[in-house]
């Protein structure tokens, strides 16, 4: 057994370099060139290391909760008035997202070699949340990263990493957001590599991350691809999940990614609209670029400057992509497309009423996506949205929408 | 012959060691880089290395990543950078100069492209931060049609075998950081660099320059002493910040730094 599946089409991405096609690789400097070696041959061994999978499955289902379940949205399929939507409940993890999957399986790693030490880089906090949490798990020190302008807008999960022990460091730097943290870590890791551990988020990064992390989050997909021939007998006809950095969407398309007869959609946070130039969506609207040690689509202006993005949700809100997800785009494999604030924070209410299931603002763009396809779909035909993501964390964002003071 | 050969070749015969200070072009405002540049010579700068602003400089400390966003502020580009260049070599045809910077920025512009313009402007040569050699293999032949030097970091976690390749693909000198870390971290270790700077020269003939770490005339003094050139980034840009308001002040700062480094290193 392997933590990927066997696939032909994936099975030879990354190369031993982390390239996919022309994205990914290793772009950072000589002085974290040594802590990436030896991560990357800690990986290489762990990840058909029998014990090590066999310790990692135990914390996927007595820690995290795996499975987690597929739900047909009955109502919600019935409103919308076309193909019958499923949900991949990834809300239902312990701690409220698929982010888990990911640091689970990172610490472990961190565990066997022997750092005592773990740091991470968040944008709306889940990741610091999922990162600090495991952190309590093993009895590991935390530190994370935070955007100053996401430490106010995201009270709550600063306070509940404080809660599990996490020291959260606000950073001041650049746009003061989810990249400058991320800048913020590497700096870190490359002072602090004797005894710390580097939990990246998302399947950015340089090689190994984003390998490793898809593979962490395929659990998504494997389970998901055998759920839906158990309950409606064959694969759905669409996949559709929203793409940040990318991790919870890798993990549901991956294992799907040879079925040629499913079409799949990733789903960028519009923003204020494409034309607006106020977005997060580099797969949409951006061009291949550098950025945090890999090639990928990124939002940047002509001078090869990044610019700031824009998203009602903070999980979305990253200049770049998983190099793997530029990949997929020019080998036409998956679309990709964008949805806005306001057609996620409908998607948002839609769900919350008509199924009595509160969505991640991030997974809204995925579902506000899935109404659009599924209703030029027929009745027998099926979607599969990854609800990557629960809302209560979003409760603020959507209250002042509406104009609601809490 | 390349102008960092020939200062290297120059400073041998006459056994002292190059003094290569940093500074961010566009940093606080523009046109106040030549001045400085100009300043830096006169105070005893035999190399000068000019930062690209970049707006993520992932392997820079806390000062010269302010240096970026003030350069960025006033939406200073790479033409502006050349600019900054062919200015200086109006009056100064001798001087080599080092770029450092990030990749994506050349990317943008493209790598053809930016060797051309680079090597027009009077750019010697190029040391981009997050480009490892086995990424390189384009760039580096867009430099070496126009005898731009690419220069490649080595640091004190580097393997022996990586070691060997980036000596075989670096041209000008080596540049060895001195500690881990950012730049502008805590202060160097000299004997480790000692140890370290003779274990690269057994790959390479050329010079070994040391830098991340050196902040005043004495630790200059002492990795002088090792180093065939010793690099000061964030001690300079500091000025720069401390004078953000007084932009005039900058030169003369920087000269006085680069003066009793010079003279300390001179010392020996």
């Amino acid at each position: 057994m392997s933590l990927s599946q066997k696939n032909s089409t994936t099975e030879s991405l990354p190369d031993e370099r982390g390239h996919f096609g022309p994205y990914g690789g290793l772009f950072i400097a000589e002085t974290l060139m040594a802590p990436i070696e030896e991560l990357r041959l800690a990986y290489e061994s762990l990840r058909v290391d029998p014990q090590f999978i066999k310790d990692l499955d135990w914390d996927l289902t007595h820690f995290v909760g795996r499975p987690s379940p597929v739900y047909h949205a009955e109502r919600w399929s019935e409103a919308v008035g076309g193909a019958q939507l499923y949900l991949k409940r990834e809300d239902l993890n312990h701690t409220g997202a698929h982010k888990i999957n990911n640091t689970v399986g990172q610490a472990l790693i961190a565990r066997h070699m022997g750092k005592k030490r773990v740091i991470a880089e968040t944008g709306a906090g889940q990741h610091g949340v999922a990162a600090a949490t495991v952190a309590a798990r093993f009895g590991m020190e935390c530190v994370v990263y935070m955007g100053a302008e996401d430490i106010e807008r995201q009270a709550t999960n600063v306070y509940r990493m404080r809660l599990l022990g996490a020291e959260v460091i606000p950073v001041t730097s650049g746009s003061r957001t989810l990249k400058d943290a991320l800048n913020e870590a590497m700096r870190d890791w490359v002072t602090n590599v004797d005894n710390t551990f580097y939990i990246i988020g998302t399947v950015a990064g340089p090689h190994p991350y984003p390998q490793m992390v898809r593979d962490f989050q395929t659990i998504i997909g494997r389970e998901a691809r055998q759920q839906m021939l158990d309950m409606t007998g064959k694969l759905p006809d669409a996949l559709v999940a929203c793409v940040g950095g990318g991790s919870n969407a890798i993990g549901l398309f991956h294992p799907f990614l040879d079925d040629k007869e499913v079409a799949i959609y990733g789903v960028e946070g519009g923003g204020e609209g494409i034309a607006s130039g106020r977005h997060a969506a580099p797969l949409c609207a951006g061009r291949p670029g550098v950025l945090h040690g890999n090639r990928t689509y990124l939002v940047e202006d002509d001078h090869g400057q990044i610019i700031e993005t824009h998203s009602v949700s903070a999980g979305l809100d990253y200049p770049g992509v998983g190099p793997e997800h530029a990949w997929l785009k020019d080998t036409g494999r998956v679309n990709y497309v964008a949805i806005n604030d306001d057609e996620a924070v409908a998607a948002f209410h839609t769900l919350t009423r008509k199924e009595g299931i509160m969505p991640a603002l991030e997974s809204s763009h995925a579902l506000a996506h899935a109404e659009k396809l599924a209703a030029n779909m027929n009745k027998d035909q099926v979607v599969l949205v990854n609800l990557s993501g629960r809302g209560d964390k979003d409760m603020h964002t959507v209250a002042a929408r509406d104009g609601i003071k809490l | 012959m390349n102008r960092i050969d020939t200062c290297f070749a120059e400073l041998k015969k006459q056994g002292r060691t190059a003094l290569i200070p940093y500074l961010m072009a566009g940093d606080p405002v523009p046109g106040v880089t030549v001045e400085v540049m100009h300043a830096m010579v006169k105070a005893g700068a035999d190399v000068i290395e000019l930062g690209v602003p970049f707006s993520d400089p992932m392997a820079d400390g806390p000062v010269i990543q302010a240096a970026c966003e003030r350069a960025l502020r006033r939406k200073t580009t790479m033409q502006d950078v050349f600019m900054v260049v062919k200015n200086f070599r109006a009056t100064n045809q001798n001087t080599p100069i080092i770029l450092m910077g990030y990749l994506n920025p050349v990317e943008a512009m493209g790598y053809l492209q930016f060797a051309q313009a680079a090597q027009q402007a009077g750019v010697d040569g190029v040391l981009t931060v997050d480009l490892p050699p086995e990424e390189g293999s384009e760039l580096l032949s867009a430099f070496s049609d126009v005898d731009l030097a690419p220069i490649f970091l080595i640091a004190p976690t580097t393997t022996e075998e990586r070691m060997q390749r980036i000596c075989k693909a670096s041209r000008g000198f080596i540049y060895y950081v001195s500690l881990k870390g950012v730049t502008g971290a805590s202060m160097l270790d000299v004997a480790s660099v000692t140890k370290k700077a003779a274990h690269i020269r057994s790959f390479t003939d050329l010079p070994v320059g040391v830098g991340f770490g050196i902040k005043n005339a004495e630790t200059a003094a002492k990795v002088a002493n090792v180093a065939d050139a010793v690099v000061v980034g964030s001690a300079v840009v500091k000025l720069f910040s401390d004078n953000e308001a007084l932009p005039k002040k900058i030169a003369p700062a920087v000269a006085t730094l680069l003066r009793s480094m010079r003279e300390a290193m001179d010392n020996n």
